[in-house]
């Protein structure tokens, strides 16, 4: 097995990862900043990639940016929001085509970091502040976004079920912020904003591909040359409340499918000794075609074409998804929920735990196999804060025993079940309440 | 066994075909983990009218019996197929497209066992009446879901204003109608006329060692019993190059009104190395002309008609093929007005040496970065291999291409009788 590695290393601040490697036929670059959650601040910190992205001191415009790309051979710079555990994080992603493919003599890599650093460092300003009018395009093109959420139902269904959820907490808002906060949005607040993520963002720079490693190191110390806060952030989620009653939830919508989500807590992160049992314990449960629920809801009793379930592996969240016929809400809520209940009891084979975990390592071993599994991989072992080293990776998941597995379902409780429902008014909501 | 060498991207693919007819190739990928194979049947939702093999005379068969064939693969005499895939520690997964049904496998360990287990299960009918009417609920679920997505819905909406009577028009699942007609006979007679592995490609990439996979495959096929391979009679209507309607409304429930247009295409025959360079051309044309650094692009964006890129695309299989320019806007009119004022313009000056290459470098990037995917090579290699082309043509293809085959494309493809549009509004 020839094995990839990634180095780490700190440059002014900034944390950097490579993975040099002859597998792929690009260079990947990953930029991330990431910030606590804060709830009066997700808006602005959502629209900063995307005004970032609009203009620089040398390219004061998109089509100046994209033309730039385009003579670096078709590079690409997108730019992207998400949230995770407690934090929500500012992502830019480049891609060059590696040196073999290109007719030019010297390397990509050094203009790609120049225009990121330039685009994250250097925006077109006005008056000290961020351009007006890209920011009234980006807040218009924001809302667009937001909007266009409500025609992707099952979407929207989750936006909803974590807003339930999570109601109160900064963590109850998708990552792309909230309709309402942007029209009192300006070009000199967010730009505030933008200066106080430059100062207290933790940066994260990956970059995987073929390229020389000490030579790359160089250059981004020269490139990334301010001083960036490297207090590094030690907790991704405080999430540690306890079980309420199971909150019941209908929404009513123009749709042909029924969506039902149940929200669960499972208290445990990528940072708890148990979150690979809890994995394990998902493997069983829904994650995969060989789960619980896919066998009983869809194989068995044919109720749904898609039914599994994920975890979000820093907030200690679980989510299982079904679409259902609106006739059929009762008997699959009974199903899912008889699955958990099997789950807490035991009922399933040293077999089944096996197979779990045979899954997992397969995944594990094909992150490796393309340039963003090998972030993704690296990313986790920087929250987790334990090795990314491949064999002690297979080995955490290898000790899980039914046990572990029985322990770790049994701290799941269920939050919340979201139903969005069809528009006409028919007189079930007796029997919803009725679930529980 | 032969080898077929690709300097430039350091790949080499090694073939066979069988004496039953299967057609083998292996792309060995030192260095990675993960082995994923296809196993893929050209046939897909347009084969809906044949000459059946034994009887000689022309079935019509319902619509989304392709797809629902896929489905049925998974379930043997012994149970679900998805439980031996699991114990063996791996996935399986498959997809139904207008023309292709692909039965896919993903793997890190006992390679062997689960090739095999992928050929089996493929040549493995077995559907019975009780069986095939439990899918029916599941496909209901999975046509809902689709019927929940405005985008798919206006997808099949602007084929129908393109298309007469091609079945290209239909949605490759069927409707709850269609697929609740589908009998386990009909199951088998589209199995038996499509499943013969002279119509099949198997496709494996990933750490492997070729001569051992062949042999493992070759072995397997000696071990059962096909018929003589028979060429297939595929039955398609008559279809013109004008388009069935110039234009139409669709009411969903969307926040944004969507706005497409399409056009279709007018020689849909071509195959192999003229396919290649046609496809690429268009792919190029579109991207310079519709593409984020584009002036209709800039135009649209800061004329406030639109907030994100256009999405635009080209089909093209053996006798249907379409592009399709879309985009989310309050104002459709505006986005229609400035796609006809684009390609005017187009076809009355020329394109510049220097647009067109960079558009060019820019899809080769592109290229690279997507067959970094061993998924995206075996589905595509495939594809390509079905209309007597090569994969890895791509890159020298798209470095030959210059502004005048370009033009030439321009002129053959964008005409005022082959165009549709289709507004999708709020209801």
């Amino acid at each position: 097995m020839e094995d990839v590695h990634i180095s780490s290393s700190e440059h002014n601040g900034l944390q950097l990862h490579l993975c040099s490697t002859n597998k792929f036929k690009t260079i990947s670059i990953m930029l991330m900043i990431k910030v606590p959650l804060q709830e009066d601040l997700t808006t602005a910190r959502a629209l900063i990639p995307h005004i970032l992205n609009s203009g620089t001191i040398n390219y004061p415009n998109r089509k100046l940016i994209k033309e730039k790309l385009g003579e670096m051979y078709g590079a690409t710079l997108s730019a992207d929001v998400q949230k995770k555990g407690d934090h929500q994080i500012i992502m830019f992603r480049m891609e060059i085509p590696a040196d073999q493919f290109l007719s030019i003599p010297h390397s990509l890599l050094k203009l790609s970091l120049d225009l990121l650093h330039e685009v994250v460092y250097n925006p077109l300003l006005e008056n000290g502040k961020f351009n007006s009018s890209i920011v009234e395009q980006e807040k218009r093109s924001l809302k667009q976004r937001l909007s266009s959420m409500y025609d992707e139902k099952i979407l929207y269904a989750n936006v909803r079920l974590i807003e339930e959820m999570f109601k109160g907490e900064a963590y109850q808002f998708p990552a792309s912020g909230r309709e309402e906060d942007i029209v009192s949005l300006d070009a000199l607040s967010i730009h505030q904003v933008y200066k106080n993520l430059l100062e207290n963002g933790f940066f994260d720079l990956f970059i995987v591909g073929a390229f020389n490693e000490n030579e790359v190191k160089s250059m981004v110390q020269d490139i990334f040359s301010e001083q960036h806060n490297n207090n590094p952030i030690k907790e991704i989620s405080s999430e540690r409340k306890v079980g309420n009653p199971v909150k019941v939830i209908q929404d009513r919508m123009d749709v042909n499918q029924g969506k039902l989500l149940l929200g669960y807590r499972t208290f445990s992160t990528i940072q708890d000794e148990d979150y690979e049992a809890a994995r394990v314990a998902n493997a069983i449960f829904g994650r995969f075609p060989s789960s619980k629920l896919f066998i009983n809801v869809r194989e068995k009793e044919s109720l749904a074409y898609f039914a599994h379930s994920q975890i979000e592996s820093n907030k200690g969240l679980l989510i299982v998804m079904a679409g259902i016929d609106f006739d059929n809400y009762e008997r699959t809520v009974e199903i899912i929920r008889e699955q958990e209940y099997a789950m807490k009891k035991g009922d399933f084979t040293e077999s089944e735990v096996a197979q779990g975990k045979a899954m997992l390592i397969s995944l594990l071993l094909e992150a490796y196999d393309t340039p963003l599994g090998i972030m993704e991989v690296s990313i986790q072992a920087i929250d987790s804060g334990l090795s990314n080293n491949l064999n002690d990776e297979i080995k955490r998941i290898s000790r899980v025993s039914k046990s572990d597995v029985v322990r770790a379902v049994n701290k799941w409780n269920l939050d919340t079940i979201y139903f969005l429902n069809r528009e006409e008014y028919i007189n079930e909501c007796s029997n919803l309440q009725k679930v529980r | 066994m032969n080898a077929v060498i690709y300097k430039k991207l350091g790949e080499t693919i090694y073939h066979e075909k069988l004496v039953n007819g299967l057609e083998i190739f292996i792309l060995p990928k030192k260095g990675f983990h993960k082995t994923f194979a296809t196993f893929t049947t050209k046939y897909g939702s347009i084969d809906n009218k044949f000459l059946l093999p034994e009887k000689k005379c022309i079935t019509q068969v319902p619509d989304g019996i392709a797809h629902f064939l896929e489905h049925k693969m998974f379930e043997s005499e012994k149970g679900d197929v998805y439980h031996t895939f699991a114990k063996q520690g791996a996935f399986a997964n498959a997809f139904t497209s207008f023309s292709r049904t692909a039965y896919t496998l993903s793997a890190t360990f006992n390679i062997n066992e689960n090739l095999t287990t992928l050929l089996n299960f493929v040549q493995d009918p077995y559907f019975s009446d009780e069986t095939v009417e439990k899918e029916k609920g599941i496909i209901e679920q999975e046509i809902k879901m689709y019927d929940d997505n405005p985008d798919w819905r206006a997808r099949f909406g602007i084929l129908a204003n393109m298309y007469k009577s091609h079945p290209v028009k239909i949605d490759i699942a069927g409707t709850v109608n269609s697929i609740n007609q589908i009998t386990k006979e009909d199951l088998y007679a589209c199995y038996n006329t499509f499943y013969h592995p002279n119509n099949m490609l198997f496709f494996v990439v990933g750490p492997v060692e070729p001569e051992e996979i062949i042999k493992l495959i070759r072995n397997n096929q000696e071990q059962k019993t096909f018929s003589k391979p028979e060429e297939i009679h595929r039955i398609f209507p008559d279809e013109d190059a004008k388009v069935n309607r110039r234009s139409s409304v669709m009411n969903l429930p969307v926040q944004t009104p969507k706005v497409f247009v399409g056009y279709k295409e007018s020689n849909p025959g071509r195959q192999g190395q003229e396919l290649l360079k046609y496809e690429l051309s268009l792919n190029v044309l579109l991207e310079l002309m519709f593409g984020n650094s584009s002036e209709a692009y800039e135009k649209m964006y800061n004329g406030g008609y639109l907030d994100k890129p256009l999405t635009f695309d080209y089909t093209n299989e053996k006798g249907f093929g379409f592009s399709v320019i879309g985009g989310d806007s309050r104002e459709p009119e505006e986005i229609i007005n400035i796609v006809d004022e684009t390609v005017f313009k187009f076809k009355k000056e020329s394109i510049k040496k220097e647009d067109a290459q960079r558009i060019i470098k820019k899809e080769i990037g592109s290229f690279l970065s997507a067959i970094n995917s061993p998924q995206f090579i075996a589905n595509q290699f495939t594809r390509y291999r079905f209309n007597d082309m090569d994969l890895f043509d791509v890159l020298p293809t798209l470095e030959n291409l210059t502004e005048k085959d370009l033009e030439q494309v321009l002129h053959l493809h964008f005409s005022e009788e082959s165009k549709t549009t289709l507004t999708v509004i709020g209801k």
